[in-house]
């Protein structure tokens, strides 16, 4: 019995990647910008996950790995959440481009 | 074509509308709704890697929490609704020319993976599936384990105290 190959998930998680990447470049507000992050990451196990089953070497590691990465996605959220509202507080403004105090 | 083939294509298809869609909404809050589906769906890809703990755990933290802590990061924040037209940052030239330096990245990248194949495949992964990675966790990883924690502590700390008020603001009020 033939299974999807090891290539079509890899590929997805290349359009995945893109698009997150293409977001986080070009997005306006930083919220939307933290999201696109998210979804990178997010491409980023799917390699992880999908070479455990069809890698060299497969096995467990690679889902052990993509638990830790997810453990360390949930931590840069929380602390990217909390840069965003102090920012806000003090600059009252989520756009990227008016913040730009660091550019002189 | 296998229901395996199947399930991959409208997962795929469902997990890139989500990307897509994320990209071409005007309101924020659509955006992370469109994205939720996006993480559903590459729960179900995990599911047909044999991966069912880590399809659990996708949809409790992605779905879940970090879908939540987004909301409130743009509810808490003010998003005026008059410039909705001037989401992206930059003109035209600059979105185009950051288009075609992530279309050239991708096939770059496209032509070493899409015949990538090693011909192995993991049999015993679905057998007890959160048993494994529990053994594995609690004896070959326990150092990054505790680490881990240790992370997440100084992560959660940290956040509290960038986003608490300061004393001087507090007494202002």
């Amino acid at each position: 019995m033939s299974s999807v190959p090891l290539s079509a998930y890899l590929v997805l998680a290349l359009i995945l990647f893109c698009i997150g990447l293409y977001g986080a470049l070009t997005k306006r507000n930083i919220v939307v910008v933290l999201i696109c992050i998210e979804l990178m990451l997010n491409a980023v196990n799917i390699n992880l996950v999908a070479f455990a089953k069809y890698g060299a070497h497969p096995g467990i590691t690679g889902q052990v790995f993509a638990l830790f990465t997810i453990a360390v996605a949930a931590a840069e959220a929380a602390v990217g959440l909390a840069v965003l509202i102090a920012l806000y507080r003090n600059r009252k403004t989520v756009h990227i481009d008016e913040i730009d105090s660091m550019k002189h | 074509m296998s229901g395996e083939y199947l399930a991959f294509l409208t997962l795929a298809l469902a997990a890139i509308i989500g990307g897509v869609l994320m990209l071409n909404l005007s309101k924020v809050v659509h955006m992370v709704t469109a994205l939720v589906f996006t993480f559903i769906s590459i729960a179900g890809l995990y599911v047909l890697l044999s991966a069912e703990f880590v399809a659990a755990v996708q949809v409790l933290i992605y779905s879940g929490a970090i879908t939540i802590i987004m909301l409130f990061g743009i509810m808490l924040t003010r998003h005026r609704e008059e410039d909705k037209e001037k989401t992206t940052t930059g003109g035209f030239w600059r979105k185009t020319a950051t288009a075609i330096a992530v279309f050239a990245f991708g096939a770059a990248v496209y032509l070493g993976v899409y015949q990538l194949d090693f011909g192995e495949k993991a049999e015993h992964l679905h057998e007890k599936n959160t048993e494994q990675i529990g053994v594995a966790l609690y004896s070959y990883y326990i150092i990054p384990f505790e680490i881990t924690a240790v992370i997440l502590l100084v992560a959660l700390v940290g956040a509290i105290i960038l986003a608490k008020k300061d004393d001087r603001e507090a007494q202002k009020k």
